[in-house]
């Protein structure tokens, strides 16, 4: 897995490609928190090169998730998820936790 | 039928994939239920290395994929401490964020995406999961 961060005026992009599992998820969550340490809680992810990610994905974003959406302060939009992602995303439920956008561009705008 | 014996850390996670990937790619599998069979095998991998080795560094992870007709037989079998993931309850998946458990999830998506999972344990065999997907098959 590889991690590159942009930063813009209003919010923050993470862009990961490769898999994301047991193994790799602590990178992505040290990644996530170390934007939401420094107080920026408008995170857009870009999946579009993500080949594979398990529950231990899930469960990152879940995690910050929650720090991000506290005091509506912000939240975690993901964008051009791949379908085979999509898919796993929503057999756990999973999709109703995340606003989803097509185009990482249009995810940005969104805030 | 291929049998490979993993040291069982999540390092290994990139390669159990491949090995699954690989026998489901030769019976014809969908790239659907490519994905479907490696993701079941990384849960339950995960599941084993998490909580049977919990606090073990050298534990063995045995995978076994038998083709048995159309279908793909994964059997996993280790020897730490029992950890029947079947017995884990479902997690609610209309729970709202603040809410929402992780724990059970991958045995939730094993369910989903396999066709039959069973566990058995005793102490001359150790654990033994069992995953089946039928080619063709709804899971």
């Amino acid at each position: 897995m590889e991690i590159t961060t942009k930063q813009f005026k209003n919010c923050d992009m993470v862009i990961v490609s490769g898999r994301i599992d047991s193994s790799t998820a602590p990178q992505l969550t040290e990644t996530l928190e170390g934007i939401t340490g420094g107080g920026r809680f408008k995170i857009a992810m870009d999946m579009s090169a993500l080949e594979y990610m398990s529950s231990a994905g899930f469960r990152a974003l879940l995690s910050s998730q929650r720090t991000c959406k506290r005091y509506n302060r912000g939240e975690i939009i993901l964008a051009a998820v791949p379908e085979r992602i999509k898919e796993a995303l929503e057999l756990a439920g999973f999709t109703e936790l995340f606003k989803t956008f097509d185009d990482p561009i249009e995810a940005v705008g969104n805030f | 039928m291929s049998k490979i014996v993993f040291d069982a850390n999540f390092q290994n996670l990139d390669e159990i994939r491949e090995f699954v990937g690989d026998t489901a790619r030769q019976m014809g599998f969908s790239d659907k239920d490519i994905y479907a069979i490696q993701l079941a095998a990384d849960e339950a991998s995960t599941n084993i290395i998490e909580h049977a080795y919990d606090g073990v560094s050298d534990g063995k992870l045995e995978i076994d994929c038998e083709i048995i007709g159309g279908e793909l037989k994964i059997v996993m079998r280790d020897w730490g401490k029992p950890f029947d993931p079947t017995s884990v309850p479902e997690p609610n998946l209309n729970a709202d964020l603040s809410e929402r458990k992780i724990g059970g999830l991958g045995m939730y998506l094993m369910r989903k995406l396999m066709d039959e999972v069973s566990y058995e344990s005793s102490p001359e065999t150790g654990n033994t999961l069992t995953m089946v997907k039928r080619n063709g098959g709804l899971g």
